[in-house]
């Protein structure tokens, strides 16, 4: 039983595209209230593991359990996407929809929550990514960062029970990035649970419970911040974060 | 000549009009249940499986590929034989409705595939199903980029739908031809479609000849059937 307080569970999971194997037996758990964040250079794998939780991309083998749901073999996915919200690097706002109906459209096709109802929700997930003056403008009119957060507020709507970000702040200018990584910071604060592929080490560093470091499909290495960064078991994982902490700062957060 | 023109205009305006409200109500019709099966074509070809796909990629190959007028001489003379009897103006009309569905079908396949992958994938991550997927957030905006391509359409419709009156529709060429055949001054026009209008009875006679040897056939043909039964 100790198992199922977890939220979320993956166990070996394995996936690869043609020869290309992206991911080789990963496995960790999540509990209620945590923000992990997985970092590691490109193409290892990182975006597919989040997709493969939310099953957009069907792993190979292995298992993923949303608390006792064995999603991997869930007849009604759709259900259970609908409880893990995710945030995309590239926003995927639906384009022809303004900010609210973005964020009502959701609870209004998935729950079956009636208009009025869903237009209040949206109104509180606006205000609480402090969007509300945006709320009718469409994601055209909106810059990276406010579209970012309006994605963030479309995954709220749903009452997630985890929040998946795929790059969260990669696609805006640097000057947007600070925007989207406070409001991620007052979810974390209010004890949201967050998986987070991202390369802000400031962010990893001050907001995360627990840094997963993969490369070439595997992980490498997880602990506090404070462990990786400080104390790294493996000689990788001290270079990669040197790395990038070189190259995107230690940041603010 | 510019005065025989204002003249002709002139004394015959109803006829023009008659003539233009059934170009228009043709084009119409044909635009909007063209607009209507093109879309469902085209979504069926990106979303359906296999067998589907090629079904309907098979027919507006066939479509887009035999000229219009041939199409509507088939619905007109060639449907009689098995049985299926239409007007002048349901053949045309058919003609229009297939012929414009399969173009469309092209046009929107082709909005489709311009909208951006991330738009499926976002909604499905809600948790939307495939075709509420498809409905709520591709249709919308499909629509919003075919229109400039339907905008095209309807223009070649209105003009398509001249080809009516080889087979006697009552459209604005129609029209044009009774009253240019009735006016001498105007004489290049009621030479042509004089020369139409004989061309069509000669079509008509060949194609009811060809109907009558069918038809002769297939009686011959349910004889010898029930002969052998």
């Amino acid at each position: 039983m100790s198992e199922n307080k977890h939220i979320l569970r993956v166990e070996n999971l394995r996936k690869s595209f043609g020869d290309n194997v992206v991911l080789k037996d990963v496995s960790f758990t999540m509990d209620k209230g945590e923000t992990k964040v997985i970092i590691g250079p490109s193409g290892t794998g990182k975006s597919t593991l989040l997709t493969c939780i939310n099953q957009l991309v069907k792993p190979d083998s292995g298992t993923i359990y949303l608390k006792d749901i064995n999603v991997t073999k869930a007849e009604e996915m759709n259900k259970i996407r609908a409880r893990i919200g995710f945030v995309f690097q590239d926003f995927g706002l639906f384009s022809h929809l303004t900010a609210m109906r973005n964020v009502m459209i959701g609870p209004v096709k998935v729950q079956k929550m009636n208009k009025e109802d869903a237009k209040n929700l949206a109104y509180e997930e606006l205000k609480r990514v402090g969007l509300l003056e945006h709320a009718d403008k469409y994601p055209a009119q909106l810059s990276g960062g406010q579209k970012q957060r309006v994605g963030i507020a479309r995954a709220l709507a749903m009452q997630p029970e985890l929040i998946l970000f795929d790059e969260p702040t990669s696609a805006l200018d640097p000057e947007l990035i600070g925007e989207v990584l406070a409001v991620m910071k007052d979810l974390a604060d209010n004890k949201m649970t967050m998986l987070i592929v991202t390369h802000e080490m400031g962010f990893a560093r001050t907001v995360s419970d627990e840094i997963i470091f993969m490369e070439d499909g595997v992980i490498v290495e997880q602990g506090t911040p404070e462990k990786l960064f400080k104390n790294p078991e493996h000689k990788r994982t001290g270079e990669f974060l040197f790395k990038l902490t070189e190259l995107y700062g230690e940041g603010d957060e | 000549m510019f005065n025989n023109i204002v003249e002709i205009v002139v004394n015959h305006w109803p006829d023009f009009l008659e003539g233009v409200g059934m170009t228009l109500l043709m084009a119409m019709i044909a635009m909007s249940l063209g607009t209507f099966f093109g879309t469902i074509l085209a979504f069926l070809k990106v979303y359906s499986n296999k067998f589907v796909v090629s079904i309907v990629s098979g027919f507006i190959e066939i479509i887009r590929g035999t000229p219009m007028l041939v199409q509507i001489f088939i619905f007109y003379f060639g449907l009689p034989v098995y049985g299926i009897r239409m007007t002048a103006f349901g053949a045309c009309i058919l003609g229009f409705i297939i012929n414009s569905s399969a173009y469309q079908a092209e046009y929107t396949r082709g909005a489709i595939q311009s909208i951006e992958q991330n738009q499926m994938t976002a909604a499905r991550s809600l948790g939307m199903t495939r075709n509420q997927s498809i409905f709520s957030v591709i249709l919308p905006q499909t629509i919003k980029r075919a229109i400039p391509a339907w905008t095209n359409e309807f223009i070649y419709l209105l003009k398509y739908t001249s080809l009516a009156y080889i087979v006697g529709a009552e459209e604005l060429m129609e029209k044009a031809k009774v009253i240019a055949s009735r006016n001498f001054l105007f004489l290049k026009i009621g030479k042509e479609t004089g020369n139409s209008w004989y061309g069509n009875r000669q079509i008509k006679k060949i194609a009811s000849k060809q109907k009558l040897k069918k038809l002769l056939k297939k009686k011959e043909k349910l004889k010898n059937m029930k002969k052998v039964a």
